[in-house]
């Protein structure tokens, strides 16, 4: 996403990042589950600056019917920028880009889903995001999970992910706008942490062998600091009032 | 409006049989709208935004303003749009693809409720007569569905446009220029408010919800300005109104409409 500029300080003397950070903090997060009253299971997650909501829907009848399987349901998922969620006004229509990023949010959900309880059905994902600040397929995808698991969907595990990447030569966690733009590798990672399974893993940019290893250490650690995030979520829809 | 779900007969029964006797299926009196909440600046990176619930429909705004290139035949004055779309997890029957002819009227009856109003004074937006003027984007978009979507996105993109900080841009060497620092609110006019009335029998209905809407005959919007005057309207349904209807109909939109500009300019100012 655009040129790389070598002029911006991404990193001060102290290992202070740009935004204030350190190497391995991520950025605020909040994750709320529910909130949609037409949606089976919805959830609203806020990362950084980014804000995106997600509906779920399903299992339910296939529409076209030649898409559905008679062995196994479907999973479908839809990722979507509003025209003003980013910078310049973007044009409704999807992207090549969202059609990609959707694919992967996907390929990276069907693991934890237990689709094959379900044939010739489909579980549609729909994600919208309301203003992007880099590492939306991440927040996306981690949103996702919790609105599946709030839609009541039977899974394996949750899907938890966030990018690591790497700015002036140091290898560091959940990179922002900036840091994507002006740093040298961002490497998007979903994990499912009880299953201790890696399911969407991306990289540009580039990295020694040492600092490949270290990058996808880092990430797995932080999809675990997401993970805590994601139950929380759950657990303060669905047992919020039980012991206070 | 997002494509009729099958609401049962007796629903439809219960509904009419309640406005023979004067009331309505959640209990508000025939010219009462639903609890509006209005909360602006929802999405910080736009220029103005609004996130609005009318009863359970919910409806997110949000204001681009950015250089642009005038129609050809008005080299004078600033672009200003409204849209509006359907998001698929706003009701289970939205399906994804290109809009569908209700969603089109939704997006154009908005439009033009504001556009109509002369709401936005687009003379004011000129960087440069002929060549560069200031586009203004409101683009809505529904997140959650129960029923009359053309007052629940009017009012978004209503207070969206009231509580919007435009940029200035100047004419440097044949581009407009962006100047740092200095935003203003966009020149507006007036406040155009949209009341939506529903026909069931021969009984009217303000702001009809998603029952109610699935069990209308007709269906009209008026949007008045701060005059008190009409200034945009839409009938749609398969039935018809009497002349007389017609008339109580405008009365109803502009006393309606009063109460509801007052709550948009608390919004402005709670916003600004």
């Amino acid at each position: 996403m655009g040129g790389r500029e070598a002029t911006m300080v991404l990193m001060d003397e102290n290992g202070k990042r740009c935004d204030g950070r350190t190497v391995d903090e991520p950025r605020r997060i909040m994750i709320k589950a529910g909130g949609l009253k037409n949606a089976d299971g919805s959830s609203y997650i806020e990362f950084g600056d980014n804000k995106i909501l997600v509906g779920v829907f399903g299992p339910r009848d296939v529409h076209p019917k030649h898409m559905s399987d008679t062995d196994t349901g479907i999973l479908r998922v839809r990722y979507h920028m509003e025209p003003f969620s980013v910078g310049e006004r973007k044009n409704p229509a999807p992207s090549r880009r969202e059609i990609e990023i959707s694919k992967v949010i996907k390929e990276a959900l069907e693991p934890a889903v237990m689709l094959e309880k379900f044939p010739r059905t489909a579980v549609d994902v729909f994600i919208e995001v309301l203003q992007a600040d880099g590492g939306t397929r991440c927040a996306a995808l981690t949103a996702a999970s919790v609105a599946l698991a709030d839609a009541g969907i039977p899974m394996r595990d949750m899907v938890a992910a966030i990018a690591a990447g790497k700015v002036a030569d140091t290898v560091i966690l959940d990179v922002n706008n900036e840091e994507d733009q002006a740093g040298q590798a961002d490497m998007p990672i979903g994990y499912m942490p009880s299953l201790e399974k890696i399911t969407l893993l991306q990289l540009d940019g580039v990295l020694t062998p040492e600092e490949y290893k270290k990058c996808v250490q880092v990430g797995v650690d932080g999809c675990k600091l997401v993970y805590e995030l994601q139950k929380k979520a759950l657990n303060d829809k669905y047992f919020g009032n039980k012991g206070d | 409006m997002a494509s009729h779900s099958v609401i049962d007969e007796l629903k439809k029964t219960q509904i009419l049989e309640l406005l023979e006797q004067g009331k309505r299926i959640d209990g508000r009196v025939l010219d009462e709208p639903r609890e509006l909440s209005i909360e602006t600046n929802a999405i910080p990176k736009a220029n103005g935004s609004a996130r609005v619930r009318l009863g359970d429909t919910e409806v997110i705004c949000g204001v681009k303003i950015q250089p642009d290139r005038p129609f050809p035949d008005t080299g004078d004055k600033g672009i200003f749009m409204c849209t509006a779309e359907l998001l698929p997890l706003s009701h289970p029957t939205v399906e994804t693809g290109p809009p569908q002819p209700p969603v089109i009227e939704l997006a154009r009856v908005t439009d033009r409720g504001i556009r109509e109003s002369h709401m936005i004074d687009v003379t004011k937006l000129v960087i440069e007569k002929d060549k560069s003027v200031v586009g203004v984007f409101a683009d809505n978009v529904v997140v959650d569905y129960d029923g009359n979507l053309f007052d629940a996105c009017s009012y978004a993109a209503t207070a969206a446009l009231l509580v919007s900080k435009s940029p200035k841009w100047n004419w440097i060497d044949d581009s407009p220029v962006l100047a740092e620092g200095e935003e203003s609110p966009l020149p507006i006019n007036t406040i155009p408010v949209s009341v939506t009335m529903g026909k069931i029998g021969n009984h009217i209905i303000v702001d009809p919800n998603g029952d109610e809407w699935d069990s209308m005959d007709a269906r009209v919007t008026i949007t008045s300005n701060s005059d008190g005057n009409i200034c945009a309207l839409q009938k749609g349904g398969d039935e018809g109104f009497t002349l007389e209807e017609i008339n109580q109909c405008g009365e109803i939109a502009i006393r309606v409409g009063t109460k509801i500009r007052e709550k948009l300019k608390a919004a402005q100012q709670a916003g600004q």
